[in-house]
Order: structure tokens, then C-alpha cells, then sequence
């Protein structure tokens, strides 16, 4: 877990500088990234009120993609549809979850523990 | 074909038709033809020779769940259990969840727990007893099927318990299911007893739709209550959604319990079946076992919560 946060905020690093110099998604005030809207620079979801938000992200291939349970219920993220398959175990309230995805295309999931919950993953 | 696990060679049905006995705390409620009455406990119907036949159910005890000040599902549970043996069943049924992330550890401390109870306990999986593996651990500690997925029958005092297993594979839309073979074993099950038997059916997820968009119901119930329709009194018990809720229609009874951990809101009520957030004064009034007296073929209910 200690790697993988280490990992993590170094892709979201880059993933910033990336947008700024693109300065296609952010806005830009004296240099420093204040706001963005690409749903690349930060490949998080939210599990929330049993729903995972967002729903779709859209990640460069090579992202690692984390998920927080920030829900009091456990839950679980297991790809039903997609290039790789990735299952993670139960997740307890205030733990995260993530996976690097290494193929494009576009990844369906769910929570086995509610079967009712999809999200979506878009790798390009 | 099951193997038939003998709980008990006691009393037959007809010996038992002879006696009645209420106990446990609180109000029993009884179903009778479909009506539900009630009667203070303490009260006897009949006097001269006493001679219950009892059994006890608990449900959802999460052991491994917590949320800040919560009291530990451990706790919780042990304090059930606690009271749970003071009702003196003959047996317990616990409809599952009995862990809260299916950990090999939350099971064993779940095990040890139990045996408080002092009773012979026959448990059937909740969803949460069945993530990752399918309900391999859980049924290597309280399996009790020979075969097949893990269901089972037994027979105690001339009714016909039925373990069945709607969790170890959910709908697209998150309900509980049972799949063509456990069906089939069940029609079979069924078939060799005689419409008078009086049959409880326990397995964790509701049978009835009660919030479908939750997940509160069991796909392919039908086809099994279809097959338990020709018996004169069925009684169906059942966990997960952490709160009493029942329903009667024709000569079947279908009730939902109480957790030990923690209560869930009403069905639809809220963004989701999250645990509820109650007072820390109100908790144990939503925590709670049941006590069930057979007499005949009728099947009364005793729900005691951890606050009475």
C-alpha cells in the first residue's frame, strides 16, 4: 500500500504537469494549476452512498486508477467486461483499492458484495 | 440427495401436538390460519405437562465491522448471544453474515462466540461471508451441506429444516439467487414429505421482494415457493437487511431479523442500505435474537432486542 500511494501521487504529479503544458483542460494563473477538468489527472473514484463516483473515467494507458471506500458498508471492485481482468478484495470503510491498467479499452465493473453498483473504465 | 443431520430424536410431532409453551421476553406472535395474534409471554395455553420445542435465530453479526463509536460487532454479538441462551432454545439458526469481510479470523472469533449459545448452531452464508472465494472458508468452519453448493435439510421434532443458499452468486441487479441446481434439489427435498409437515426454510436474503433496487429480494424465488406452496405451514426466515420485517400469505410466513451489529434503515429510505446511524441510547433497541416455539404446525415468534 505504502509503494502504491509513493506511485501515486508521482502519476498525478505528472499527470498535472502534462495538463498544464498542454493547457487544454486546466486553468493557468501565474504558473501554478488552480483547476482542472480532466477526469486523467486525477484517476480516482469515489465509492459513495453505494455508487462509484464518477461513474466513467477516462485514463491514459499505463494510469493506475485507485478507488476509496468512503462508505460505511464493505465493497469490492471486480472488472466484468474488458481487456484485463482485476478483482480486489474487501474493501473496509476508509480503505482504497488500485490497479494499473495496461491495455487499452474499456473496462466495466462492479461490487460483488452489491452487484448493482457499475462503473466504467476507459483506457486509451 | 442430502444427508439428513438429526438434530434430535425427541418427542414426535404428534407428542408434541399435546403440549404448549410460550416463553422467552417480550410478546409472542403467533400465525395461526394466517392471523397474526398476540400473546403475553408467561402466559400457557394448555396446562399439565410442559414440553416446549423451541429454536433460536440470529442473523448478521459482522464480526470485523466498525464505524467510529460504534460498539464492536464482538461485543454486540456476545452480549446476543448471552441472551440468546437464556431463552433456552433447543437449537440456533443463524441466517448469516456472519462475518463482515469473510476473513478467516472475523470466522474463527465468530466460531468461538457462538459457542456461548451452548446449543447446536446450523448456519447458512450472507454475501459478506462469501467475497473473495466464494464461501470457501465459511463453509470449511460452518458448512453442513454433503453436497452439492452447501444446502441442506435436517429434520427436529416432525418439522423439516431447510438451509438454503442465495448468496454465493448475485443478479446483475444485486438480488439474491439460489440457480437451477439448488432448485432442483429443493423440488427433490420437498417431494418426499407429506403436505403436513411443517417446514422452516432459512437463507439470508429476503424471499419476498422487499426492495428490489437494494438488492432486499431473491431472483428465482419463485420456483421454490411455488414448490413450498402445497405444505400447510411454511415458515421462512431470513437475514440481511438488519430489521423485522414480515408478511403473511396463505399458510407461508415470511420473516426478516434483527442484526447483532447493526440496524439498516427502512426499505427505500436514505441513499442506500448503509448501516444506520442511530443514538448510542437507541442502538440496542435495534439489535436483537429471536426465540421460535413450534406447537403443531404452528410456528410463533419471540423478537427480543439487546435493550429489553
Amino acid at each position: 500500500m505504502k509503494f502504491f500511494l509513493r506511485r501515486r501521487r508521482t502519476l498525478s504529479a505528472l499527470a498535472a504537469v502534462s495538463v498544464a503544458v498542454a493547457g487544454t483542460a486546466a486553468l493557468v494563473r501565474d504558473g501554478a494549476v488552480v483547476a482542472a477538468a480532466a477526469p486523467a489527472m486525477k484517476p480516482a473514484v469515489t465509492i459513495t452512498n453505494y455508487s462509484f463516483k464518477p461513474g466513467t473515467i477516462m485514463v491514459k494507458k499505463g494510469a493506475t486508477v485507485t478507488w476509496i471506500n468512503k462508505d460505511d458498508d464493505v465493497h469490492t471492485i471486480k472488472g466484468t467486461d474488458g481487456p484485463e481482468a482485476f478483482n480486489s478484495p474487501a474493501l473496509e470503510s476508509g480503505t482504497r483499492f488500485g490497479y494499473t491498467f495496461h491495455h487499452a479499452g474499456t473496462y466495466h465493473y462492479i461490487c460483488t458484495v452489491h452487484p448493482y453498483m457499475h462503473g466504467v473504465i476507459v483506457v486509451r | 440427495m442430502s444427508k439428513k443431520v438429526v438434530v434430535s430424536n425427541g418427542e414426535g410431532r404428534r407428542e408434541a401436538m399435546k403440549h404448549l409453551l410460550w416463553g422467552g421476553a417480550g410478546v409472542l406472535w403467533t400465525f395461526a390460519g394466517g392471523v397474526p395474534r398476540a400473546l403475553h409471554l408467561g402466559s400457557r395455553a394448555e396446562a399439565g405437562e410442559i414440553r416446549g420445542f423451541s429454536f433460536g435465530q440470529i442473523s448478521d453479526s459482522h464480526i470485523g465491522f466498525k464505524a467510529g463509536a460504534h460498539p464492536s460487532a464482538q461485543d454486540t454479538l456476545l452480549e446476543a448471544v448471552g441472551r440468546l441462551a437464556a431463552l433456552k432454545p433447543d437449537f440456533v439458526i443463524h441466517t448469516g453474515d456472519v462475518s463482515h469481510l469473510s476473513a478467516a479470523g472475523q470466522f474463527a472469533t465468530a466460531g468461538e462466540i457462538m459457542q456461548g449459545v451452548k446449543r447446536d448452531v446450523f448456519y447458512v452464508p450472507g454475501e459478506h461471508d462469501t467475497i473473495g472465494d466464494g464461501g470457501k472458508l465459511f463453509f470449511q468452519r460452518f458448512g453442513r451441506g454433503h453436497d452439492g453448493g452447501g444446502w441442506y435439510s435436517f429434520d427436529a421434532h416432525g418439522v423439516h429444516f431447510i438451509g438454503l443458499i442465495n448468496v454465493v452468486k448475485l443478479t446483475p441487479t444485486g438480488l439474491g439467487w439460489f440457480g437451477p441446481e439448488q432448485l432442483k434439489w429443493l423440488d427433490a427435498d420437498l417431494r418426499q414429505r407429506s403436505a403436513s409437515t411443517p417446514i422452516v426454510v432459512f437463507t439470508h436474503m429476503p424471499m419476498w421482494s422487499i426492495y428490489p433496487q437494494w438488492g432486499w429480494g431473491t431472483e428465482d424465488a419463485a420456483p421454490a415457493l411455488a414448490a413450498l406452496r402445497r405444505f400447510g405451514s411454511v415458515t421462512i426466515l431470513n437475514g440481511h437487511i438488519h430489521q423485522v420485517i414480515q408478511k403473511v400469505e396463505g399458510n407461508m410466513t415470511y420473516h426478516t431479523a434483527y442484526s447483532t451489529a447493526f440496524p439498516q434503515p427502512a426499505p427505500g429510505v436514505g441513499p442506500g442500505p448503509g448501516p444506520l446511524k442511530v443514538p448510542a441510547d437507541r442502538l440496542k433497541t435495534l439489535l436483537g435474537v429471536r426465540r421460535l416455539d413450534v406447537v403443531a404446525d404452528r410456528v410463533s415468534l419471540s423478537d427480543s432486542t439487546l435493550a429489553q
